[in-house]
């Protein structure tokens, strides 16, 4: 029996790096990575079949539902190899799976020595897990090839341990075989782990350095940030600073987690843990920074530290505008666990008090919005999704633009957009259905391979707004949800961009406000103005819906004035009931929103600022 | 109204039909409903022993300025089976002199003697169900009569003595064109008649005609369609000297309904049979609707109130302003508030409210406004 009984096992602080071996595991969404952790918490010992329950290390309920891990987590796991007979300490550092955090992904990545890919041998590698493979690659680590979920029917092991070895430059035979769900091949695994990867290496005598790969805040605890020793020693004695910030701060608790967290009295070289310092905010507890002691500071911070940088922007509004404080007391409380969350009050004719709110992407944005209501009981009205744009006036001044409404009326001498670089990994029967997306979305074409005989890799560049809205849901949808997107910021690019505002009565409506490409100007005002005669009621006059670039017209609806609001009948025994019919639908004039001499539902500001996906989830609701 | 002699109208629910209409959600039952295995005389005698019953828990000795038997199908009781009711009532409670008695009337179970013996029994004024000249409007509204029984009715009415007879007409039924709707104009207005009711069609939950509608078999007319409608009948029915007196009510002068302003102006009344409302200085009661459970509670000389509601001074309020805006006399301004009066304004421009009489100092809608009337109630009081 491999499991190392846990009182014998080699103690924090007290590990020789060479017995040490730290990985991450990379995987896309749902091919199996939470189960093979729960595995192999369970063939460790570190968790006894009684506690053990489903997606062990998923913590927020968030995770757990949508089957995506958000916040990383380090796991000790004591084994003794099958091949030597050695014992030895596994780190198990896990990596969030999303393009939106890359960053993150980098920062744990860089806390290992190596990574298990792991791919569901019914699926085949999707594009996020190839963007992290490569990340994993640009960092050095020995890549274990694993093919995961082999008991199902539907599996192709070779099919896909061709793909992987071809991606990896490995041999199709290298690629071990597992079940997360039955544990077959598991142990094997854990054995390859301890004799692929090298253990880590560092200067014992040095000043310490640690990297910071995740930082969590805890309403018991405040902030407790994991770490993985480079050099020197941590301990509980120490004082230690960041050297993004040069604050110092008292080390309160230092331990491991294996998997409920187990206080030590230090950390030494290689090894992986979390340590405590009172710190209430997770951004006094950086991502990617590097911890020193304050006594014995070592003069040169570890590579590879960024300051998170929001790329997708929105309006954030309360249903109920009375719940604006409690909007604001939900983002403060949000923001001491997201370092990468920015927000700042903003107004909104139509909408009223809110918050204009930077996030890393359009998965960071869901969860946000997502975790808002559900954590703090908000509905919430959000603006469509934009990019940030760097617009420079006729007389050379320079603005950058974060909220379309802010777009500068006069004359615009140039506008920058970002543009991310976009890869694709589909079927290649799609191949033709992809293309036609992201010529449509002025992408350009920058290579395509074949993984295998019948799946590709497609890499397009494209402006981020274009992607921001619905490309996801459309690129979805087109290949029967097969296709896999990853993308990542590469820079920024002119476009031939201009404001389409949406008038009702000749009141620009704020929050209808985009910046488009010229030529998709007309298509975005019919929409609008098509969409809106739909969701708004008729009213006492005739309501003119118009878009507008500047002072042009582009498209123009109308709404008709009611003719018809009375009910026929009053009989006797009808007053009451006509009463009540009357205090019910002044309780629905109450969720109008003004705008002008306009009364607009809520419903409408909801259903006209939905994407695709969105819009169905609300005709389902009715 | 200034003071005047405490009266008290009395409704008088027959919850009896030989069928239901599918587009009705009125509290009536048809024999085959109320599986008792009797047949209709014998239940109407018991029902009328009922009435009385639950009559004398009424104030006593309050005239009595307005009666109205409604259903329900009432002229399929015995005229003499009313008339016990009417003398009760007279002895009871005393008529006012003027005292206006109506009945609802199916034009297809009326016949000439039949309508002289509801005369009779002082009986003097009868409402028609007549609802439209065309067959297939008639067929859609589920309705069984022939066009042509409401002319030989409203002569019988007139042959039997009727002065103040009057026709229900329900428009913006699935179907009906604005030609077949001017046809059922001008056949009503070729009657002998004093008085109109003229109602768009409500697609009530629970009716047939409402379920039909759910499931898409039938697709309701454009609103501007039946506000078009709403037009072409107050036309024609001005000309032919019927003025509007209530949105969907029209008379010759003098032959307004006096029970039913008496509802919109808020006076009191007494419903008496199952699932009728009663109102009485402010507080609102209801009957249990069921005939059986009706008759459980009132053969043993309890109250057969199932409901009941103290109205508050801003449901008064609400009340007052939702009936008087729907009368040509309208609301006097200064019981609105300046506020209230400042966001109506911009319905004058609009031409929904009468300027002339906003002028004078009350409130008082347009033809326009007429059709908008609950919108401007809502603005009336947020």
């Amino acid at each position: 029996m491999p499991a190392i009984e846990l009182s014998k096992a080699p103690q924090p602080a007290a590990t020789n790096p060479e017995q040490i071996r730290n990985f991450g595991i990379i995987a896309h969404i749902d091919h199996g990575k939470s189960t093979l952790a729960d595995r192999m918490l369970g063939i460790t010992g570190v968790v006894d079949q009684r506690n053990m329950r489903a997606q062990y290390l998923d913590r927020m309920d968030i995770e757990r539902e949508r089957g995506i891990t958000i916040k990383s987590q380090a796991v000790r796991l004591p084994w003794r190899s099958g091949l030597d007979g050695q014992e030895y300490i596994l780190n198990m550092i896990d990596t969030p799976g999303h393009v939106d955090f890359t960053y993150e992904v980098s920062r744990s990545l860089a806390a290992c020595e190596g990574a298990v890919l792991l791919v569901d041998c019914a699926q085949g590698i999707e594009a996020q897990t190839l963007a992290n493979l490569y990340l994993a690659m640009e960092n050095n680590l020995t890549i274990i090839p694993v093919l995961n979920k082999i008991d199902l029917p539907a599996a192709q092991p070779e099919k896909f341990a061709e793909e992987l070895a071809n991606l990896i430059g490995c041999q199709p035979e290298d690629c071990l075989r597992v079940s997360g769900k039955t544990g077959m091949g598991v142990e094997l695994l854990l054995d390859q782990i301890v004799r692929q990867i090298p253990p880590p290496v560092g200067d014992a005598n040095a000043p310490a350095r640690a990297l910071i790969f995740d930082s969590v805040y805890d309403s018991y605890r405040g902030v407790v940030t994991y770490v993985r020793v480079v050099d020197g020693h941590l301990s509980t004695r120490d004082q230690i600073q960041m050297f993004s910030t040069g604050v110092r701060h008292e080390m309160l608790e230092v331990g491991v987690i294996s998997p409920e967290p187990v206080v030590s009295k230090g950390l030494g070289v290689g090894e992986v843990g979390y340590v405590i310092t009172g710190v209430k905010d997770v951004r006094q507890s950086r991502v990617g920074d590097t911890i020193t002691t304050y006594h014995n500071p070592a003069t040169k911070a570890l590579a590879g530290y960024k300051d998170p940088k929001p790329m997708v922007f929105s309006g954030l509004y309360p249903l109920d505008g009375a719940d604006y404080p409690l909007l604001r007391e939900a983002l403060d409380k949000l923001q001491l666990n997201d370092a990468a969350l920015v927000y700042e009050p903003e107004t909104s004719a139509a909408l009223g008090f809110g918050f204009r709110c930077g996030f890393l992407g359009l998965l960071h944005m869901e969860i946000v919005r997502e975790r808002l209501e559900r954590e703090a009981n908000l509905s919430l009205i959000s603006t469509a999704p934009n990019v940030v744009y760097r617009v420079t006036n006729d007389d050379g001044k320079e603005m950058i633009v974060t909220n379309p409404s802010e777009y500068p009326d006069g004359k615009v001498a140039s506008v920058f957009e970002p543009i991310i670089r976009a890869t694709i990994l589909a079927p290649s029967e799609f191949i033709g259905a992809i293309m036609e997306l992201c010529q449509q979305r002025r992408g350009l074409l920058k290579g395509m391979d074949y993984l295998s005989e019948d799946r590709v890799e497609i890499r397009y560049t494209l402006p981020l707004a274009e992607i921001v809205f619905d490309f996801f849901d459309q690129l979805k949808s087109k290949t029967r949800g097969y296709a896999s997107l990853d993308y990542e910021p590469i820079g920024e690019a002119e476009g031939d961009l201009v404001k389409v505002d949406i008038l009702l009565q000749g009141e620009t409506v704020d929050a209808f406000s985009a910046i488009v490409h010229r030529d998709k100007a007309y298509t975005y005002g019919v929409m609008m103005t098509s969409k809106l005669r739909e969701l708004i009621p008729r009213q006492q006059f005739e309501i003119p819906i118009q878009a507008a670039i500047g002072s042009r017209i582009i498209a123009r609806e109308s709404i008709r004035a009611i003719r018809k609001d009375v009910l026929a009948k009053c009989y006797g025994g009808d007053i009451s009931r006509k009463r009540k019919l009357l205090e019910k639908q002044k309780e629905g004039k109450k969720r109008m929103k003004m705008v002008g001499r306009v009364e607009v539902p809520q419903e409408a500001f909801i259903a006209a600022l939905a994407t695709g996906d969105d819009a169905d989830k609300a005709k389902a609701k009715k | 109204m200034i003071d005047s002699a405490p009266l008290l109208s009395f409704y008088l629910h027959i919850p009896y039909c030989l069928r239901r209409c599918g587009y009705c959600d009125f509290n009536t039952y048809t024999p085959g409903e109320l599986r008792t295995g009797s047949d209709l005389s014998e239940v109407s005698q018991g029902y009328i022993d009922l009435m009385i019953a639950e009559i004398d828990q009424s104030p006593a000795g309050i005239e009595i300025p307005t009666i109205f038997f409604g259903g329900g199908t009432p002229t399929l009781m015995e005229p003499e089976d009313l008339g016990r009711v009417l003398r009760h009532l007279e002895i009871r409670n005393g008529l006012t002199s003027d005292c206006e008695i109506t009945i609802e009337a199916n034009p297809d179970t009326v016949t000439a003697e039949k309508l002289e013996r509801l005369r009779a029994i002082g009986i003097n004024r009868i409402s028609f169900g007549m609802q439209s000249a065309t067959t297939h409007v008639l067929k859609t509204l589920d309705r069984t009569h022939n066009p042509e029984n409401v002319l030989k009715a409203t002569a019988g009415a007139v042959a039997a003595g009727f002065e103040q007879i009057s026709v229900d007409l329900i428009y913006g039924a699935p179907g009906e064109s604005v030609s077949d709707w001017t046809q059922t104009i001008e056949t009503a207005l070729a009657l002998p008649i004093t008085h109109i009711s003229a109602y768009a069609l409500i697609v009530e939950d629970g009716t047939k005609l409402g379920a039909q509608v759910k499931r898409g078999e039938i697709v309701m007319p454009d609103e501007d369609e039946t506000a078009d409608k709403y037009l072409l009948a107050d036309s024609k029915f001005s000309e032919a000297g019927l003025n509007w007196y209530e949105i969907s009510n029209w008379a010759k002068p003098g032959a307004e309904c006096k029970h039913n302003v008496a509802y919109w102006e808020g006076k009191n009344w007494w419903g008496v049979g199952p699932g009728a409302h009663s109102h009485l200085d402010g507080r609102r009661w209801w009957n249990v609707k069921h005939p059986t459970a009706y008759r459980d509670r009132v053969a043993k000389g309890q109250s057969p109130l199932q409901g009941e509601e103290i109205l508050t001074a801003s449901e008064k309020e609400s009340e007052r302003v939702m009936l008087e805006i729907r009368m040509p006399a309208g609301i006097e301004l200064s019981t609105l508030g300046s506020a209230a009066a400042a966001r109506i304004s911009n319905y004058l421009a609009s031409g929904h409210i009468n300027a002339q009489i906003w002028e004078q100092g009350r409130l008082s809608l347009t033809l326009s406004g007429r059709l908008i009337a609950d919108r401007i109630v809502r603005e009336i009081l947020v």
